[in-house]
């Protein structure tokens, strides 16, 4: 019940949450139609043999840009990883060189930190946020859907260009929020050319767009049956409990997608590194956000053998991840199967 | 933040109609508890507004400073400008370096346009083919299709550049759109799957005793289901390749080609620390289409997040 697409089968065994949280089951295979019985008569077989050349006559399209766009340039970042390669000369075989050399790079290193005190900080502000708002906003009140629509905008623009000049134009010396700041009496100067400002400047970028999580949230607090507060209230709950015992648990599964994709996001940020350093990762390396690093040292110093080498790490950091986060979370995740 | 919600202010479970005694006090809890609902109320409309005027706030800003010249955006606190004009947008609109602006705009909405195009074509047939063939091998290919939702497209972006560049598509718009046309975006395939899984399947075998073919199946059955998520996708495969940076900022590197996120940040790049003015122009030029788009659709986008899971 906790992907849309489950089978039916699994469907009315589950009461309380619909079929409409948006978790994703990423083990799930695809289990909707029959499977063909195993006594095979020449006809099933000619049967089944059509129903073969039908699905890869349909699956074609995808099957051709996964090995061309997908899965090939994977093996061949692979191999470039192992390379050092410029794209005007053939790739030279330098083993574990590029490795090597990352974790003795101190501008990869400092990618790293940035990229990790964002990830680490920004998705649990972000997040909190939005649960927070969510919870907020799950009455019965009149204007609901609005705040909702307005709350989730930035999340559409906001990895765009012209949010990032905005923030930028914010953020400088003498700029709104150095004006805001003077008002209460703290001369900050501009946050973009002020290194220690830079983070907190791009946190709060991103925690401007919690409103996607929230909306996410707010589907499954939705699914809450009420008359869980209800019994936990006569019983003499009070509001910290009730959101200990019966929101967080119920919520672990929207929880997890959130986390999982929040994290996985935040890791990649690009477009607003970019415009508010131009490209630079500045001021001194402090929006040196891995994939800028990556994109930099591809695409600027074009060495495609070393930036390989990043991005194969990147894989396997994210990967890691996620596996770490599906086999925790049988110990937190709670399905309402359980709860109940 | 309490988990209270608005049920419990209007009904209680513990107060069933009992005796008169019992009556007078849960008229007197009643109305304590609406005096706390109304409390709650207040809090959630102030709470609430200062979240939206948080939020609002940067967008505002923008338009307002869109109006101004520089000198009045710099070191002026205040949104309302002192004398409104034009002035930055008609310098927005004359364009850079020669290019006009809707000559970006025209690239940008055609990139967007064809996605839109090649994302309902492609995952639409993608998504049949998961969702309604038995065939060998579909389980691991779907499998292989959901792991790349969570793959960093980072490591297949340097192959792809040096593949394009030998086959001399650098400064076209094909590395940008062919995956668009081979179901390569696989949210909306996903998004798709899951919506076919939940047709009924005896619309299908209704039609194959009658004797039609996947084809037949596919186009007359299934396609006109599937108008809802065919939507939510379009929508959002506008909005991604009309913000979409990455991409233009590695394939398009003549003028003419590129598309307004691109053209802003030269335009920044070009105009430097001097004109913020005509920069917010130029920016809310480029966010203009997605905000149309939100006001019309907003509903949709929404609840397609709500229900889908899509990110912004």
């Amino acid at each position: 019940m906790l992907d849309a697409g489950a089978p039916p089968r699994t469907q009315q065994h589950h009461h309380h949450t619909t079929d409409r949280i948006p978790i994703v089951s990423l083990t799930d295979e695809a289990t909707g139609t029959r499977t063909a019985s195993p006594t095979s008569s020449p006809a099933r077989r000619s049967r089944r043999a059509a129903e073969a050349r039908a699905g890869y006559a349909f699956l074609a399209p995808w099957l051709i840009g996964f090995f061309l766009l997908t899965a090939g340039p994977m093996l061949a970042s692979l191999y470039l990883a192992f390379t050092n390669y410029n794209m005007f000369a053939a790739p030279q075989w330098v083993g574990l060189d590029n490795f090597v050399q990352l974790f003795n790079d101190p501008r990869y290193i400092q990618s790293v930190k940035v990229t990790g005190i964002y990830v680490l900080v920004g998705t649990p502000i972000k997040l909190a946020s939005a649960l927070a708002v969510a919870m907020l906003l799950n009455t019965k009140r009149r204007g609901q859907g609005a705040y909702r629509s307005i709350f989730y905008a930035p999340s559409l623009i906001g990895a765009s260009v012209s949010i990032a000049i905005v923030w930028k134009a914010m953020f400088i010396d003498n700029g709104v929020v150095d004006q805001i700041g003077q008002f209460f009496g703290r001369d900050a100067g501009g946050w973009v050319g002020n290194p220690s400002m830079t983070m907190p400047m791009m946190i709060l970028l991103t925690v401007w767009q919690f409103g996607a999580p929230m909306v996410i949230f707010l589907a499954g607090l939705k699914q809450i049956p009420t008359e869980l507060y209800e019994a936990a209230e006569m019983d003499g709950a009070g509001s910290v409990r009730k959101f200990l015992k019966i929101t967080l648990p119920m919520l672990s599964p929207v929880l997890f997608f959130n986390l999982l994709l929040e994290t996985i996001h935040s890791f990649q940020i690009f477009g607003s590194a970019f415009i508010i350093s131009n490209g630079t990762g500045g001021p001194a390396g402090s929006t040196m956000f891995y994939t800028l690093y990556l994109y930099l040292r591809g695409f600027a110093d074009f060495r495609m053998g070393y930036a390989s080498a990043m991005a194969w790490v990147l894989v396997v950091v994210v990967g890691l991840i996620t596996f770490i986060f599906f086999k925790t979370s049988k110990q937190w995740v709670h399905y309402s199967g359980e709860t109940k | 933040m309490t988990a209270t919600t608005a049920h419990q202010t209007t009904r209680d479970p513990v107060l069933g109609g009992q005796g008169p005694d019992d009556l007078e006090a849960s008229a007197q809890l009643r109305k304590a508890a609406k005096r706390r609902g109304r409390v709650k109320s207040v809090f959630f409309h102030v709470f609430v507004l200062a979240v939206t005027v948080v939020i609002l706030y940067p967008a505002v800003w923008m338009l307002m400073s869109s109006l101004k010249p520089t000198s009045d955006i710099i070191g002026n606190i205040s949104l309302i400008p002192t004398d409104a004009s034009f002035d930055n947008f008609a310098k927005a609109l004359s364009g850079i370096g020669g290019v006009s602006f809707w000559t970006f705009f025209g690239n940008s909405l055609f990139l967007a346009v064809m996605s839109v195009i090649g994302i309902t074509l492609s995952s639409t047939i993608t998504s049949y083919a998961f969702a309604r063939i038995d065939f060998p091998g579909r389980g691991i290919f779907f499998t292989l299709m959901i792991a790349t939702l969570l793959l960093p497209f980072h490591v297949v972006i340097i192959p792809q550049y040096i593949m394009f560049n030998q086959l001399g598509m650098v400064n076209t718009f094909v590395p940008l759109l062919i995956g668009k046309f081979l179901a390569a975006e696989a949210f909306f395939v996903f998004l798709m799957v899951q919506f076919m899984r939940n047709l009924p399947r005896e619309l299908d075998e209704a039609a194959r005793i009658d004797g039609a073919g996947h084809i037949r199946i596919f186009r007359s059955i299934m396609l006109p289901l599937m108008k809802p998520p065919i939507m939510t996708a379009s929508i959002f495969a506008f909005i991604w390749s009309w913000n979409d940076f990455f991409g233009p900022l590695l394939y398009l590197k003549k003028p003419d080609l590129y598309s307004l996120p691109i053209a802003l940040r030269l335009y920044v790049d070009q105009t430097s620390v001097s004109d913020y003015g005509a920069q917010m122009a130029m920016a809310v030029l480029a966010l203009l289409p997605v905000l149309v788009f939100f006001i019309i659709f907003q509903r949709f986008i929404v609840d397609g997040v709500a229900t889908q899971g899509l990110k912004g």
